[in-house]
């Protein structure tokens, strides 16, 4: 399979990827790792006249601590937030759910601004941002603005993100010693999540995330208020597939997808409460 | 597919136009002229004839069209030519010596690690990446690093051996290298 003919060129910076998505306009697009996008060429459900390689970008390849945060540039390699020392200290569910991404050969080519750009719900990371609250700093033409992780995903596939906009970093809140659990569902190791939850506990706090539980990563918002009421896990868990609207497929129906999320939930906060 | 390529000479211009490709393949500079669009796969296939590359899936699964970029596995089904630019690639041909096997592929050999064939170039350049990083690996570090490599008639158990038995070759051979590894 050999996608449609493109127009190539290359960014060395982020200003340059700024300067060339202006110049090339909404036919062209940004390719970080490319594990997203040129799966979708080669099947021609994207067809962009214009690449912009941002794949050299090196100064928006980081792992920072930055006080209150982790700083995390956008094309920072799964490989390389997995084995982060910073993160696996500071946010350890993130580093953590990294090295659940695919295999190895796509976790050394794709990238974490990658997959938050895409927005796609199946995907593990834009729940776990979501989980832990993160915030988007992305760059255009008249600057920088910084979007939170639950304002980002608009619907399937589509963000907040303006075309001719960057995401150049994803700040994650330091856990601070909070439990956490990360359950992801899947018939092969290495899969993509039928559904996958991410959740962390501290003293009264907590964050719970679900992925491919509807055309956007989904807050589990009615699970957190029971747990901040005093609702036992088991009962807490038993609210996570309310109010979601997953799709069914080939690997499971709208039910199965539904019972799947109180179950890793539970499972998920168990691990997290220990 | 000649179409999407041409050969031409290495050039010492660093203002490379942007389809061209320059790449250090197994050791040996090597250019080309492409169309974007060309997958490294194909590159390296149709274009450099290096034919031990092989691509099963086409959609990222199998891991056949394994080849180590600067040093670790990729996909090169799922890459462009053009993002290779500048980098190293390493297929399966820059394993062995003209008079000299690898040990990964003296093990596949010995502990009758393919049937097939098809999916052992991609296997062996993955188990390469493994036992660069870690020399000293344990029988669930080799089925991680193999995990994005499929293989349709071996059951993997033998595979699993075979890059077990590299590893202890290659730590004979360089005692000095178990202790390194960057894991
Ligand atoms: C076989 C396979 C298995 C996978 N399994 C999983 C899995 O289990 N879980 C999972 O979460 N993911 C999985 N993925 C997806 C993988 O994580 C991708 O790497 C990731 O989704 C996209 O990152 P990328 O750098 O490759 O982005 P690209 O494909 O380069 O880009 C994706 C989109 O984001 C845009 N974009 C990229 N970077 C930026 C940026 N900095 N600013 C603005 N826009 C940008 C691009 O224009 C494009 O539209 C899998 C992929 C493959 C091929
Ligand atoms: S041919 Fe590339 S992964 Fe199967
Ligand atoms: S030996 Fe036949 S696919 Fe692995």
């Amino acid at each position: 399979m050999i996608p449609a003919p493109f127009d190539y060129v290359r960014a060395e910076s982020t200003e340059e990827a700024i300067a060339l998505v202006g110049q090339h306009g909404d036919e062209s697009k940004f390719i970080a790792g490319g594990h997203s996008l040129l799966p979708l060429m080669k099947l021609r459900l994207a067809q962009p006249s214009v690449l912009i390689d941002i794949g050299r970008v090196t100064d928006l390849s980081y792992v920072r601590d930055a006080g209150d945060h982790v700083a995390i540039g956008a094309l920072t390699r799964h490989m390389d937030v997995e084995t982060s020392e910073v993160l696996r200290e500071h946010a350890p569910l993130l580093a953590h759910a990294t090295s659940h991404v695919g295999d190895p050969q796509v976790r050394h080519r794709g990238t974490i601004g990658g997959s938050i750009a895409h927005a796609d719900p199946a995907s593990d990371l834009p729940a776990v941002a979501l989980a832990l609250g993160a915030t988007y700093v992305a760059q255009g033409p008249n600057g920088t603005r910084e979007i939170a992780a639950a304002d980002f995903a608009t619907s399937y596939l589509e963000s907040a993100l303006a075309d001719d906009e960057l995401l150049t970093e994803i700040r994650v809140p330091k856990m601070n010693g909070a439990g956490w659990g990360f359950e992801k569902f899947n018939r092969r190791a290495q899969d993509w999540a039928i559904v996958g939850v991410a959740a962390w506990r501290r003293n009264g706090d907590a964050g719970v995330a679900l992925v491919n539980m509807g055309s956007t990563p989904v807050l589990a918002t009615g699970v957190v208020s029971a747990l901040a009421d005093g609702a036992s896990v088991a009962d807490a868990a038993q609210l996570a597939a309310d109010g979601t609207d997953p799709q069914p497929d080939l690997n499971a129906s709208i039910e199965y997808r539904q019972h799947l999320a109180r179950a890793l939930t539970k499972r998920a906060l168990d691990i997290a409460s220990s | 597919m000649t179409s999407l390529f041409e050969e031409v000479a290495p050039s010492e211009d660093d203002n490379i136009p942007v389809r061209r490709v320059e790449v250090r393949l197994n050791g040996e500079r090597r250019a080309a002229k492409v169309e974007p669009r060309l997958l490294l796969a194909h590159l390296i296939r149709q274009g450099f004839q290096l034919t031990g590359t092989h691509t099963g899936c086409d959609t990222t699964n199998c891991g056949a069209c394994t080849v180590l970029f600067d040093g670790e596995p990729v996909k090169s089904c799922t890459m462009l030519a053009v993002q290779a630019h500048g980098h190293e690639v390493t297929t399966v041909e820059g394993l062995a010596t003209a008079s000299e096997l690898h040990p990964i592929q003296e093990g596949f050999k010995d502990e009758h690690g393919l049937q097939c064939g098809f999916c052992t170039p991609g296997m062996m350049l993955a188990a390469k990446a493994l036992l660069d990083h870690n020399p000293n690996p344990t029988e669930d570090d080799v089925r991680w690093a193999l995990s994005g490599n499929l293989c349709r008639c071996t059951g993997y158990q033998n595979i699993v051996k075979a890059v077990l038995w590299a590893a202890e070759k290659l730590r004979d051979a360089d005692p000095g290298a178990a202790e390194g590894g960057d894991e």
